[in-house]
């Protein structure tokens, strides 16, 4: 397979978060507009204790016919998008819950980084938190990328998070944006907690002026009714 | 002379503990709400790091979204249901966090008791793992969800990084007709601005229509918010957030109360401040709607037809309207008074309480449930369901053949076992009406509690205000 594999891993059992540094591979194409969080992970599914091993639930309505066999009609089933690693949706992508049931059911199946033209607020917070990608770019320039990413095995893309870079098939480049923060996280495989942990002075300071001024919400739940 | 702001902004302002870089802060979270399906990974990271739970006293933990409506004393039969509830009142027990187990009357959805316990509390910062947390901003807190690694965060450090959101003006003016309520407010402006009308914003509502709105009003419609992208949704306190607080549980009292309303004052957006969005609407042309599609922005005034793609210019719309419709298993045109259903479920975080269930059995009263319809209503909490009992609401809607159920999310997303089967149509009061969601192949009309009292009556989509 061509390229360097993602370098990332989903956090789990104290380990880091590993870094995001290039990503190579195919790219499926899902041409829909609100791409909801109960298409990409159903409901009934919420009841695990688990974020790892999702990866069979991913687009699970979609994805599996009433007897449980596959839906030869459904993208992700198809042989070139069997092992993709990429997502070129429309807008929208990941409406809905605030289920991170659905990055990590996307990660699971292996998919690193989603492209669109826009992301709902809550999904796309989600995504950082366990290293996948996503990337929003104008419509333009989504439908030149859905375009390859209907080339079956052509449909690779590369994506470059240093210098925030896809390149294309036919080699073209294009530029994508990203918030400073997000990306050094990404790059760096920062853990939050540990580097909010770096604060607590901050957070105490904070914490007796509030106090202070705002006694009642202290002491508040577990002083019981 | 310093500049005015919006209520997002002084809260927003009050939390940050400090810049973070490259646009984001650390801001402190008030009030962290729990529940059993968003924290068993949360918790286990927490024990695998050997953390502990920063702020118990600032957190409330409940089991909503998998437990059973119907008599609970025999426990879950689901195994995996039953573990994740299991797993929640150890993990809940461990770490030392208050909760309301499952047998006790406060226990019921997540976002009806936060409120209703006088935890919801106006100028707060208010998280929970769950999108619908946006309920609460009807106090004129800033309350939204989060995923299960920021519940992780919050429960080691009672912090988040985030990042501001532009402030959005939805202004809603003029009284609402008879027979139409909060929910199709909520719907009306959902469809105006689209499922993604809000995104990047926290939407501040305001205008008389609001003013004029109950607290149970407002929390319906904040409930909402999300579905039109926005990070979260406002209402300012004002005489009627205070009335409602007063002498609640866990609000404030005496000389604290006089702190807390001196302190809750001084919310409201300034004259002269400025939003980067806003929007208009007027209450009188506000009809009960209906959704028709699968996705909440597809709503409509019950007079109205389905529409026809044929009319959609926008290539990826048209094709979303059409899938929308094959799933709803609608004809372009079709009158919406008629369309029959099968299932009416009267619940959810968005209307499940007491003013729901006056509105749903003042309708229900001397009719009965059509033949070939199942009817369930699921107060929002043991105090709901208790409040109903003594005015009576029970017998209203078993005498005409409703099911009357125990609290919970139930059918709302079907966690449990309150689910449409074999694709059937449902008229809904919560607040999504996506592929699948309430059961497999399931067709979800969404509308508000006496709308949906109406269509159980009649066995279809009906126009409350023409009920016989």
């Amino acid at each position: 397979m061509a390229g360097s594999s993602l370098a990332m891993t989903i956090r789990f059992e104290g380990s880091d978060m590993e870094k995001f540094t290039q990503l190579s591979g195919v790219a499926a194409p899902m041409p829909a507009i609100n791409i909801d969080t109960d298409k990409i992970f159903p409901a009934i599914h919420l009841r695990t204790i688990k974020r790892t091993g999702l990866g069979h639930l991913l687009f699970e309505e979609l994805r599996y016919n009433r007897d449980g066999s596959e839906n030869p009609d459904f993208v992700l089933n198809q042989p070139p998008y069997r092992n993709a690693k990429i997502i070129v949706a429309g807008d929208n992508f990941g409406c809905g819950s605030s289920r991170e049931h659905a990055p990590w059911a996307l990660l699971g199946f292996g998919i690193r980084c989603v492209i669109a033209p826009s992301f709902a607020d809550i999904f796309y917070n989600n995504c950082f938190k366990n290293g996948l990608l996503p990337i929003a770019l104008p419509q333009a320039v989504v439908d030149e990328l859905m375009e390859d990413a209907k080339k079956g095995a052509n449909a690779v893309l590369t994506i470059d998070l240093d210098s925030q870079t896809i390149t294309r098939p036919d080699g073209e480049k294009v530029h994508f944006d990203l918030d400073p923060f997000r990306k050094h996280c990404l790059l760096n495989g920062l853990d939050d907690i540990g580097i909010t942990e770096q604060k607590m002075d901050a957070i105490g300071g904070y914490e007796a002026k509030a106090r202070a001024g705002k006694p009642w919400q202290w002491n508040m739940t577990t002083a019981g009714a | 002379m310093a500049t005015p702001r919006t209520l997002y902004d002084k809260i927003w302002d009050s939390h940050v503990i400090a810049p973070q870089g490259e646009g984001t802060y650390l801001i402190y979270i008030d009030m962290h709400l729990i529940h059993e399906v968003t924290t068993p990974q949360a918790f286990e990271g927490l024990r695998a790091a050997g953390r502990k739970v920063h702020r118990p006293d600032a957190t409330i933990g409940v089991a909503d979204h998998n437990v059973p409506t119907s008599d609970r004393s025999k426990g879950i039969d689901d195994p995996i249901s039953k573990l994740q509830v299991d797993t929640f009142e150890q993990n809940v027990k461990e770490f030392g966090v208050p909760y309301f187990p499952v047998d006790d009357i406060r226990q019921g959805i997540v976002h009806i008791i936060g409120p209703e316990q006088g935890l919801t509390q106006p100028g707060m910062t208010v998280v929970c793992g769950d999108s619908h947390t946006a309920t609460h901003g009807a106090f004129g807190c800033l309350a939204f969800g989060i995923g299960t690694s920021e519940v992780e965060h919050v429960l080691a450090t009672q912090t988040l990084v985030q990042q501001p959101s532009k402030n959005m003006l939805v202004q809603v003016d003029g009284a609402l007709g008879a027979g139409v309520s909060a929910k199709d407010v909520i719907l009306a402006i959902i469809a105006k601005i689209g499922t993604a009308g809000g995104t990047g914003h926290v939407i501040e509502f305001a205008g008389s229509t609001f003013r004029a709105l109950s607290m149970e009003g407002r929390m319906t419609v904040c409930n909402m918010a999300i579905e039109a992208g926005a990070r979260a949704g406002l209402v300012a306190p004002d005489e009627t957030t205070f009335a409602y607080m007063k002498g609640r549980p866990y609000a404030p009292k005496g000389a604290a109360w006089e702190q807390a309303l001196a302190y809750w004052k001084t919310l409201p957006t300034d004259p002269g401040a400025t939003y980067d969005k806003s929007v208009k609407l007027d209450a009188s042309e506000i009809a009960p709607h209906v959704t028709w599609g699968t996705n909440p922005e597809d709503a409509l005034p019950i007079t109205g037809r389905v529409p026809d793609p044929a009319d959609v210019a926008d290539p990826m719309r048209r094709a979303a309207m059409e899938r929308s419709l094959t799933y709803m298993q609608l004809k372009p045109k079709t009158p919406l008074v008629g369309v029959p259903v099968q299932r009416v479920f009267i619940g959810s975080c968005t209307n499940s309480r007491i003013e729901d269930l006056r509105a749903a059995a003042a309708i229900a009263k001397g009719r009965k449930v059509a033949p070939g319809v199942r009817a369930m209503v699921v107060p929002g909490s043991g105090l709901v369901k208790h409040q109903a009992e003594e005015e009576g609401l029970d017998r209203i809607f078993l005498e005409a053949g409703f099911e009357w159920r125990e609290p919970g999310c139930s059918n709302c997303m079907s966690m449990n076992n309150d689910r449409a089967v074999n694709g059937e149509r449902i008229a809904s009061t919560s607040n999504r009406n996506f592929e699948g969601r309430q059961g497999k192949n399931a067709k979800t009309h969404l509308v508000g509690p006496a709308m949906a009292a109406a269509a159980a009556v009649t066995g279809h989509l009906a126009d409350v205000r023409e009920l016989g």
